[in-house]
């Protein structure tokens, strides 16, 4: 009766990463109204410099009221809807991009294409690089909506390329060439690579080596490579940003055929904070991909409404320096809170310079090295301990026990609590752990026996306890 | 070199690479002649005037009046910018629960509130376009088929078509029955559909009509449910020029029609909406899918991350729609405009001997010029079209970028301009009409006497994708240029 993809779960949001943001808006967290809620870790916001881009527009009033000049533009406004987009817009967006690369890349406005978010910029450009059936590699762990934003109505497929801890997750050639062999046994034909840089669910930016291995691989494949910068501006610490047009130009390839198969795709909702307003926009060199994700771009274009306002905030020069730097100083503060929280609890994270989340080491705490091991913990983690963090087998990762953890997305008191939370468990959970140590070496086996009979009574509920 | 392009558009997607857009009719060419040569009244008076943009440009003064009158509706005022952070914040698929509640009511009082809509059925979406194509999604596999009541809009061919897979099959409406869908038209579609081994899934319907500007009387609207119902297929419906109406007969929902037929299956039917036609904001990129099917409904909601629409849009309308006063007038007021420039139109055309098409909503009237073709073929009504836009300078659609099945339709916008324009563009309608008369009149009779009008359109052109458009093959936008 309805479409297959009306029927099936390719949309990908029956996974975990989605089921417990459920579970937070069934109890949320308040501070006063419910302190024993759910705290929303699992959602990839930064909140943490709204008070800047409101107190801009405090001191801009002809922004407010939708004049320029003195003269009203709100008709003009209301009519606009140019899939070009706003030309005043793009001119500032590529400006603000090309800050955001320390001006080492220089953006032309008429390679820019709106979209409503990177999740529209995301699925308009796979629609236009390939055909149903065709494939799309992605290293793991990788963001749990691409699973939707790339498959879902494009038909195309993914097929992730594995990275692992024991380099830090680094996207390495041989971990490529693996995952293109194994797309051709599946004769799945590959029309490109997709990368975010910034990482999520890492937090970390790509190394000038892996971004070269990209170009390589995309060279003698001849596939596309996909960037998804949304969170270059996340950038806090050292080392610093390189997008792939840079290592790109560093390598002279502008006018070779890989120049015309590097796209980005970029957004408003990380960097500035208003996922709302759904900002997205897709670059590329290549003028046919221009072309027609511009016509595409109908099927999700930004109110004219947001462009306006935005034009006016990012051409106030002084204003964007100083968001940028702002905003930075204050993710690195807020996740070196973090991470010393959870340092205190014995949980070490990846070494990140970059987003909004910190990819967490609990593999320590798991029972045993497996998936249901990691779902164990994430159920205990939620429901238990009532933090909605994202278990990494919702972002694909090929080893249990990794989970994403935002921290900006909250107030500091907000987190001073999770991370009390977290220690406590924690110590909970060693305390339950150096008892079944100690019996273990002690006790005879006969005892071992009784004494596991009696630890297990005691740990599972009563069936006949509400007959009391 | 060949292989070489060869090689290149295999790097792209099919649908990166093909014509399935449609961007490349006349409806859009006629656009890029405007763009190159607009008409001002007085830095370029003889420039093309925009008469093919079905733009409501006749009440913005009164939105503008609310707005200032409102400053706490707008994040960015004084007194709004309290609620910025979480408006900025908020991109929940589920939409504004203001938002919704704002838009039932709205879409309830233009159906003259004989019915009720849920607002947690409201689903969003980026303008009607990204409604039309997503609730194609939900219910078509590629390859599947809709039938789509000719003349129709043409952004249907690139909305319903070009990402989706679908096929349309057109179901023929003749002029001699005031374009009405007949239950023989119908089944005639469904019929040829079935020989060509396309699986149908549906029907979509614009009521009022785009091109038409007619209302569908009940009859043929209980016609189409009963239709539906026994092939069990879908009903879509765009009603987004519903506020247009501004004469009798009243607009009336399919939600009102189905609220009396107890043998209807309501999972068959959707709505499409937008506030893009009737309060005149296309820029704002409004769009409302609203199913009463449950399973349609959580995925177009699902889908909606593809489109939403800007929470900043979602908070200024949640304001103004709930404002029963302002919304009353608006209503009022816009009808009442519609009304006067509709009849302004018609009877400067009817002195002139140019009849419309009865109409009663839109914005726009459908004018019947086939005593002024000099051949009574598609190719006599291009050049026909090829002359209004390049010698009288008025852009206006030719009935064939609307794939109706007889040539000699026109068209014409009349929403989107000033009186004084109206003016010019009547002058200039009256004098090529007379002019032109005097040169063909009589061999025009001739042809029409003889009853051999023999289309140059057979009824495979479903999959030529090249019909049509003259030389002025146009890669731009079809939409009006930014001026800033």
């Amino acid at each position: 009766m309805l479409s297959s993809k009306a029927s099936c779960n390719s949309h990908g949001q029956d996974s975990s990463y989605f089921l417990g943001w459920q579970l937070y808006e069934n109890n949320p967290f308040h501070e006063v109204e419910n302190p024993t809620g759910i705290i929303q870790m699992g959602l990839a916001e930064n909140q943490l410099s709204f008070d800047l881009v409101e107190s801009w527009l405090r001191k801009n009033p002809e922004v407010m009221e939708l004049k320029k000049g003195g003269e009203s533009v709100f008709r003009e406004l209301a009519l606009f809807q140019d899939y070009h987009g706003l030309p005043t817009f793009k001119n500032e967006l590529v400006e603000y991009m090309a800050k955001m690369r320390g001006n080492k890349v220089k953006f032309d406005p008429n390679n820019l294409v709106l979209a409503a978010g990177a999740t529209s910029a995301n699925e308009t450009l796979i629609f236009c690089l390939a055909d149903p059936g065709e494939a799309i590699l992605l290293p793991t762990p990788y963001y749990p909506g691409f699973d939707r934003d790339l498959k879902w109505r494009t038909g195309v497929e993914i097929v992730p390329v594995h990275c692992w801890s024991s380099n830090g997750f680094r996207i390495t050639m041989f971990a490529l060439e693996e995952a293109y062999e194994r797309a051709q046994k599946l004769n799945l034909k590959v029309k490109g690579v997709l990368i975010t840089n910034p990482s999520n669910p890492l937090g970390t930016t790509m190394t000038k080596e892996e971004l070269d291995h990209l170009i390589t691989f995309a060279m003698a494949k001849n596939i596309h490579v996909i960037s998804d910068e949304v969170f270059s501006g996340t950038v806090f610490d050292s080392p610093g940003f390189i997008s792939i047009l840079e290592a790109a130009m560093d390598r002279n390839l502008e006018n070779t055929d890989v120049w015309s198969r590097i796209h980005i795709v970029y957004s408003l909702s990380k960097d500035l904070g208003l996922p709302g307003f759904r900002v997205g926009m897709i670059y590329s060199n290549n003028k046919t991909v221009v072309g027609a994700s511009t016509k595409m771009s109908s099927f999700g274009l930004v109110s004219s409404q947001t462009q306006y306002l935005l034009t006016n905030v990012l051409a106030s020069k002084r204003f964007t320096s100083k968001y940028m730097k702002e905003n930075q100083k204050r993710l690195k503060k807020r996740k070196e809170m973090l991470v010393s929280g959870l340092k205190k609890s014995g949980i070490e994270c990846l070494k990140s310079n970059a987003g909004l989340f910190c990819w967490v080491d609990m593999r320590h705490l798991l029972s045993s090295n497996t998936l249901e091991a990691e779902t164990k913990l994430w159920n205990q983690m939620v429901c238990d301990v009532g933090l909605n963090i994202s278990p990494g087998s919702s972002f694909h990762c090929s080893e249990p026990g990794w989970f994403r953890v935002c921290f900006a997305n909250m107030s500091r008191g907000t987190l001073q609590v999770a991370m009390r939370r977290i220690k406590d468990f924690v110590e909970r959970s060693n305390f339950m752990g150096r008892i079944k140590m100690n019996y273990q070496q002690n006790m005879s086996s006969l005892s071992r026996k009784l004494l596991s009979n009696w630890v297990r009574k005691l740990s599972s509920p009563d069936p006949n306890e509400h007959e009391r | 070199m060949e292989i070489k392009r060869k090689n290149k558009s295999q790097l792209l997607s099919k649908i990166a690479t093909n014509d399935r857009h449609r961007e490349n009719s006349p409806y859009f060419d006629g656009w890029k002649a405007y763009d190159n040569n607009p008409f001002h009244p007085t830095q370029n008076p003889n420039g093309v005037i925009q008469m093919g943009l079905a733009e409501n440009k006749l009440c913005f003064d009164l939105i503008k009046k609310w707005i200032m009158e409102n400053p706490d509706a707008s994040i960015c005022t004084a007194g709004g910018v309290d609620k910025f952070k979480d408006v900025a914040i908020f991109q929940d698929y589920h939409g504004l629960k203001e938002f919704r509640e704002a838009i039932a009511k709205f879409m309830g009082r233009v159906g003259g509130n004989k019915v009720t809509f849920d607002a947690s059925r409201i689903v969003m979406s980026s303008g009607a376009t990204g409604a039309n194509e997503t609730i194609m999604f939900c219910l078509v596999n590629p390859g599947d088929a809709f039938l789509v009541p000719s003349p129709y809009y043409p952004g249907f061919a690139r909305d319903l078509r070009w990402r989706t897979g679908l096929e349309i099959v057109p179901v023929d409406c003749k002029s001699s029955n005031n374009f009405r869908i007949t239950r023989a038209a119908m089944e005639d579609a469904y019929e040829k559909a079935q020989k060509w081994n396309l699986n149908v899934k549906g029907i979509i319907i614009a009521n009022p009509s785009n091109p038409l500007g007619t209302t569908l009387d009940i009859e043929t609207m209980r016609s189409l449910v009963a239709f539906v119902n026994e092939k069990n297929i879908h009903l879509v419906c765009d009603e987004i020029y519903a506020a247009t109406v501004f004469d009798s007969p009243r607009f009336v929902s399919i939600a009102e029609v189905i609220q009396d037929m107890d043998c209807c299956n309501r999972d068959l039917i959707h709505i499409v909406y937008s506030l893009s036609k009737d309060m005149g904001i296309p820029g704002f990129r409004v769009g409302i899918v609203y199913s009463f099917n449950d399973d349609v409904m959580l995925c177009a909601r699902k889908m909606s991350s593809f489109g939403l629409v800007s929470s900043q849009t979602q908070y200024l309308l949640a304001s103004m729609l709930s404002d029963d006063g302002f919304v009353g007038n608006f209503l009022r007021e816009s009808s009442k405009r519609l009304a006067k420039r509709h009849y302004v139109f018609t009877k400067g055309l009817e002195q002139v001997g140019i009849s419309c098409l009865t109409s009663n909503a839109g914005l726009f009237f459908w004018m019947d010029m086939r005593l002024l073709l000099k051949e009574q073929s598609f190719k006599g009504e291009i050049e026909l079209w090829r002359v209004i836009l390049n010698e009288v300078k008025l852009n206006v659609s030719p009935g064939s970028s609307f794939q109706c099945s007889e040539p000699g339709w026109f068209r014409v916008c009349f929403a989107n301009m000033d009186d004084e324009t109206v003016e010019v563009a009547l002058n200039r309608i009256r004098a090529f009409v007379l002019n032109r008369e005097n040169q063909e009149s009589n061999r025009s009779k001739r042809c029409w006497r003889k009853k051999h009008l023999r289309l140059s359109f057979s009824s495979t052109r479903l999959y030529d994708e090249t019909i049509m458009s003259p030389c002025m093959i146009s890669p731009h936008s079809p939409l009006v240029r930014a001026k800033t």
